[in-house]
């Protein structure tokens, strides 16, 4: 199962403006892998999200996708593999009804309109919001929201799933469903976030940024707990295994 | 401010309409979109001084609010919002064009009837486009401009104003919120501010329609808007738009009130 290998090489990027956001990263991420990315504010994700999914073209280096470069003429092939969910799903429910969101992308790739038809309804019910289907994206709340915009990169049946701050802006309950949604699909899932405690339940994998350089890469329980790392990256350990705020007791 | 954001609220009645699914509702989009094209165009091409022989094109309204079962009320409302600009064009005809009418033994100006006609037939035009919203909403009218072989930028366009006015309002009415909560006791927005605050929006208007224009390519968007298959249209379909283009000409060639007037005024003699 290759095609669903992302593999990152000595990648570096400058902003037109002469800033270096990305300088020299190296990763791969295999099958089935559920990454954490995070970073302070600046570190690199978003620009490096960006890189992945061909918005941006990297300076040097390269990323390639089951083993195809991202260029300009692999785009739509590699799109089609890589799905990228939105920070805000305002961004991405562009059209009048949750429906025809969900159906963009599977009508871009020409597929009839029966297909489109079966994906939409099966990517609607997987993120339990098929009731919704015919109503006006803007109308919908936060969580519905960003339930709507999963569904509408899952229509398009990618092996890859990239989400950008997947939980922000959720009331806690919404935060739990988005995330038991996102553990129960069996895609090799990429995730930036700052909320470290859904990272650290989601993800095997964290790498962490810092100034536009790798700072660590490896499993998340060894790395959201190391509290000398997260501190000079701008982070902080989760705050499940932080001391208990009550008794002070000592949870690491 | 809490107009914007009740407005906002209310500004997609129409869409919530348009799904219903009554006779007219099913009707193919492009008859509708034909049909209510050629109604404006009879309504417009009338005379300055012709009120009477407007008057049975005020059939054509009426039959689609009683066939599509649409409530009257918000829809007249929603007229009624253009309304100011309408006398603003027409108040000052009285005062100008001051020769006199004769209705039947009162002599009126005829400024008062360029008035009247312009008020009437903008009161129908207006409510016929709305009323083609109401029954087909924006999708299936943009599917609809498309066969007509609009050029699919404008198309585009118009979906995706129509898609994020809500969005954009939401930002200017959190951007003035956020200006009077810091600038209390003062009325409306300093003039000083107003540079800045149009900048901000255009700023952040562009940011969003990056990330838009983004967010739409990675799935696959290469300039075609596709909004699905289309039924055919079929002989009702047709029927509809023949049977209402024959009234329209009919309406327009023949004084359709002065028959019937002559007709009744005759069965008397």
């Amino acid at each position: 199962m290759s095609h669903h290998k992302l593999e990152v090489k000595d990648l570096r990027y400058s902003y037109p403006d002469g800033h270096e956001a990305i300088k020299g990263m190296s990763f791969t991420i295999h099958h089935g892998e559920s990454v954490g990315i995070i970073g302070a504010n600046g570190a690199g994700k978003s620009t490096l999200l960006m890189l992945m999914m061909g918005v941006l073209f990297p300076s040097q280096g390269e990323v390639s996708v089951a083993d195809v470069r991202v260029t300009k003429k692999t785009l739509a092939m590699i799109r089609q593999r890589l799905g990228m969910v939105f920070q805000d799903p305002d961004d991405q429910l562009f059209m009048n009804t949750v429906y025809d969101d969900v159906a963009f992308g599977p009508r871009n790739y020409k597929l009839d309109e029966k297909e489109v038809e079966k994906r939409v309804l099966h990517a609607l019910e997987l993120v339990g919001i098929l009731h919704l289907k015919d109503r006006a994206p803007f109308k919908l709340s936060g969580g519905e929201k960003r339930a709507a915009a999963i569904a509408s990169v899952l229509s398009m049946q990618p092996d890859i799933l990239v989400m950008d701050e997947p939980t922000a802006a959720l009331d806690p309950k919404s935060r739990r469903r988005v995330m038991e949604l996102l553990t129960s699909f069996h895609h090799t899932k990429i995730v930036t976030s700052h909320d470290l405690d859904m990272i650290y339940e989601m993800c095997d994998r964290t790498i962490v940024l810092k100034k536009g350089e790798i700072a660590a890469d490896g499993a998340t329980s060894e790395i959201l707990v190391n509290a000398e790392l997260m501190d000079s990256c701008g982070l902080e350990v989760p705050l499940a295994l932080q001391n208990c705020p009550v008794c002070g007791t000592k949870k690491v | 401010m809490s107009n914007i954001m009740s407005s906002l609220y209310n500004m997609r009645l129409l869409d919530d309409l348009a799904r219903q699914e009554t006779v007219i509702h099913k009707l193919h989009p492009l008859v509708k979109l034909l049909t209510t094209i050629s109604y404006l165009i009879v309504v417009v091409s009338y005379g300055r001084y012709d009120i009477g022989r407007l008057l049975p094109l005020i059939l054509y309204p009426v039959m689609i609010f009683t066939l599509a079962e649409l409530p009257v009320k918000p829809i007249l409302l929603r007229i009624l919002l253009v309304s100011p600009f309408i006398i603003g064009i027409g108040i000052l005809n009285p005062v100008f064009d001051n020769q006199i009418y004769l209705l039947g033994q009162r002599e009126i100006s005829r400024g008062w009837v360029t008035f009247l006609s312009i008020l009437l037939k903008s009161g129908l035009t207006v409510t016929a486009a709305l009323l083609l919203i109401a029954t087909t909403g924006m999708d299936r009218l943009a599917a609809a401009l498309r066969m007509l072989k609009i050029p699919r930028i404008f198309v585009l366009q118009l979906l995706l104003t129509y898609r994020y006015i809500s969005v954009l309002m939401e930002e200017v009415a959190r951007t003035l919120r956020a200006y009077s909560l810091r600038a209390p006791e003062q009325k409306g927005v300093q003039r000083s501010a107003w540079g800045s605050l149009a900048g901000q929006l255009i700023l952040r208007t562009f940011d969003r329609a990056q990330r838009i224009y983004e967010a739409m390519c990675l799935r696959g968007f290469a300039g075609e808007y596709n909004t699905g298959g289309f039924k055919q249209i079929k002989v009702g379909d047709l029927a509809y738009l023949v049977g209402w283009v024959f009234f329209f000409a009919t309406a327009r060639v023949y004084n359709i009130p002065m028959l019937i007037g002559s007709l009744i005024t005759g069965v008397i003699r």
